[in-house]
């Protein structure tokens, strides 16, 4: 059979084309282009090679901040999953508290990011906030301004209040999908509920909780505006994040060069961690 | 293994059942003996898989209860009933090899590891699994799954019933047939108690002894597939069970003649027929093309292979069918039908006329 060619239907494809190129292409490779250009303002620009990638590879203060962040990214993970899983098994399958509980863990997810700043901020406050006043009074000393290990506390614990409920309304959906059979059979074989978890609920989780550990790690790697609300990366660097980094050497000192490799390095990290992560998960898919 | 009895059971699904159609079980007595193939047969809704849950103990009777050998075991759960029983889709633990399913429900009581193993290679040869024992359950096609679900109730050697709920709905149409001998070679080998649900007739008819006819709810007749097919107690079954169904037609009874277009009809039971709604039900299979009969007009003829099905009417528009074997000729004018005596009944409102009620419905009427 003769293919027949209608190149008109290119025509129906061009604004998605053109949208996406104004979109990702065309600021992508804006990227690309000052990450390897030298620049002293007035568009003059300089060729500098992988300059600028090699100082960023090399530099401590990268180094801290990427360390920084992949510890933040893991104990939210190990905080998250584990909890949002334990929530999503303890709510109610049917019943009026079913839409009560969906409402309360989605509460969370609809305040703009930096507002869950603000309000931590203000509520982790060690002379009048809630929480800070009720630590300090307990005997801990407390002052996410001045501790590193209180402006952590505090982060970790807003990015859970935050986005655990993410993890249970995923794993929720997963579970209601599971069907009443498997759980009668279970009954006949007279399992446990142990073993009704591992045997039948997690492995029948399995992709939403790919998903959700996917969604947590990128969302947690590329946080930004809530520890810049919060602490401002603060108390000295001890919580300047990646993104935080990267704001400060683009806007913060005008490096554009560096805080463009920076930038695309960051973005190949995220890139190759998800892409691990994900092909691990789903490699004994059809074992 | 046991015999099992159900007294008086009823089950709603509300929580304050008041009226009698607020049960999607009313009332039903059955008595089923130990080793037994049964079938629970009905369209979809009548309440057969409610029966099948209430026995395996997935739900408990509003009212009734059930004994196996004469215990009560109205109030255990499925666990200590010690039953079994395949889903219409198979339940299988992804997770686990072919192995660790089967082993899966003895473990779960503590048996030792080599008993387990003892017991599942046998299974496993039973249900020709043996080669896939090794490789994990979630790979394994419909019919490997569902044979892995009926695995893991055969493993135990304890069982009181199997029980099947349209085991066969998601198997290929090519397989369907083989696995259904295999389920009934298997019963006739073990001689455990088997239950199965279904809605097809053929599989209800090939696997079980007795097969429990259900329709809203209610038993309408429970006999052997032969006294299904012979004597029908209720039109319901008469129409359910055959292909094509019973041929029901309204009629006025005289003496233990049936009235139909004008002709009389000999029955088997019109003597005892009294009131009610009147209908006179022959199978296609039991009418004949005669010399001499009651007159009809042929309509249709369809060839299905070994036989045609024609359809009929008769002098006052009734429509019936009736089977003729190949061969014989079906004349174009002047048809004379006849009805076998013996096959041919009289239904008071659709029950079976001088027939005793069944009990379930006569008690269910009452309340």
């Amino acid at each position: 059979m003769k293919k027949t060619y209608n190149n008109k239907a290119w025509f129906f494809v061009l604004p998605v084309f053109i949208m996406v190129a104004f979109n990702a292409l065309v600021p992508l490779m804006t990227v690309v282009n000052y990450s390897v250009q030298e620049t002293f303002g007035d568009n003059v620009f300089t060729w500098s090679g992988v300059q600028w990638f090699s100082d960023t590879l090399t530099s401590d203060r990268f180094h801290a901040a990427l360390l920084r962040q992949l510890e933040f990214s893991a104990i939210v993970l190990a905080i998250e999953i584990p909890l949002g899983l334990f929530i999503a098994l303890n709510m109610p399958k049917k019943g009026f508290w079913v839409p009560v509980c969906l409402v309360l863990m989605s509460l969370p997810l609809l305040i703009p990011w930096n507002v869950v700043g603000a309000i931590w901020n203000i509520m982790a406050l060690p002379d009048l906030g809630l929480l800070g006043r009720a630590i300090n009074s307990l005997g801990i000393p407390y002052n996410y301004t001045r501790q590193p290990y209180s402006a952590w506390f505090t982060l970790v614990l807003m990015d859970v209040w935050h986005w655990t409920s993410l993890v249970t309304l995923l794993c929720y959906a997963g579970l209601v999908s599971i069907p009443d059979a498997y759980y009668q059979a279970a009954k006949i074989d007279g399992a446990r509920p142990w073993a009704v978890f591992r045997y039948i609920q997690l492995p029948k989780l399995r992709h939403v909780m790919t998903i959700a550990v996917l969604l947590r790690f990128m969302d947690s790697f590329m946080i930004y505006t809530e520890p810049q609300v919060m602490t401002g990366g603060g108390p000295g660097s001890s919580t300047t994040f990646l993104s935080l980094d990267l704001v400060k050497t683009a806007i913060g000192q005008f490096d554009l060069g560096p805080a463009a490799a920076m930038s695309l390095i960051y973005f190949l990290i995220i890139l190759v961690i998800s892409w691990l992560f994900y092909t691990l998960m789903m490699r004994n898919e059809e074992a | 293994m046991a015999k099992i009895s159900i007294e008086n059971l009823r089950h709603s699904y509300l929580p304050e059942p008041t009226r009698d159609e607020d049960f999607a079980l009313k009332r039903v007595h059955l008595d089923w003996a130990d080793g037994g193939a049964y079938a629970l047969l009905g369209p979809s809704g009548c309440g057969k898989t409610t029966l099948l849950n209430l026995i395996s103990g997935l739900l408990h009777p509003t009212e009734g209860r059930i004994l196996f050998d004469g215990n009560d075991v109205s109030a255990l759960t499925p666990e200590k009933r010690n039953i079994a029983q395949v889903f219409q889709f198979p339940v299988i633990y992804d997770t686990m090899t072919v192995y660790d399913n089967l082993a899966f429900p003895l473990r779960n009581r503590g048996v030792d590891e080599g008993e387990i193993a003892k017991r599942v290679a046998s299974i496993a040869e039973m249900l020709e699994l043996s080669s896939s024992l090794k490789t994990r359950a979630s790979g394994l096609t419909a019919d490997g799954k569902q044979k892995i679900s009926l695995g893991r109730g055969l493993v135990r050697s304890d069982v009181n019933v199997i029980m099947f709920d349209e085991p066969l709905t998601v198997i290929d149409p090519h397989l369907k047939w083989q696995l259904r001998s295999k389920l009934k070679e298997l019963q006739q080998r073990i001689r455990r108690t088997m239950i199965y649900v279904t809605h097809d007739q053929t599989e209800a008819l090939t696997f079980a002894d007795q097969v429990v006819v259900m329709n809203n709810g209610e038993v309408v007749q429970s006999g052997t597939p032969i006294e299904l097919f012979d004597k029908p107690r209720h039109t319901f079954v008469g129409h359910f069970i055959g292909s094509p169904g019973m041929n029901l037609m309204p009629c006025e009874v005289k003496g233990s003649k049936a009235l139909v277009a004008g002709a009389e009809i000999e029955t088997a039971n019109a003597k005892s027929a009294k009131g009610g709604k009147l209908e006179l039900g022959v199978r296609p299979e039991f009418i004949q093309l005669a010399k001499k009969g009651i007159d009809a007009n042929i309509v249709k003829v369809a060839d299905i292979g070994r036989m045609r099905v024609v359809e009929a009417r008769l002098g006052n528009g009734q429509p019936l069918k009736l089977i003729v074997p190949e061969g014989e000729d079906i004349p174009s004018s002047n048809v004379k039908l006849a009805f076998d005596p013996s096959h041919a009944f009289v239904y008071v409102d659709g029950w079976l006329a001088g027939d005793m009620r069944g009990s379930s419905t006569a008690v269910g009427a009452n309340s």
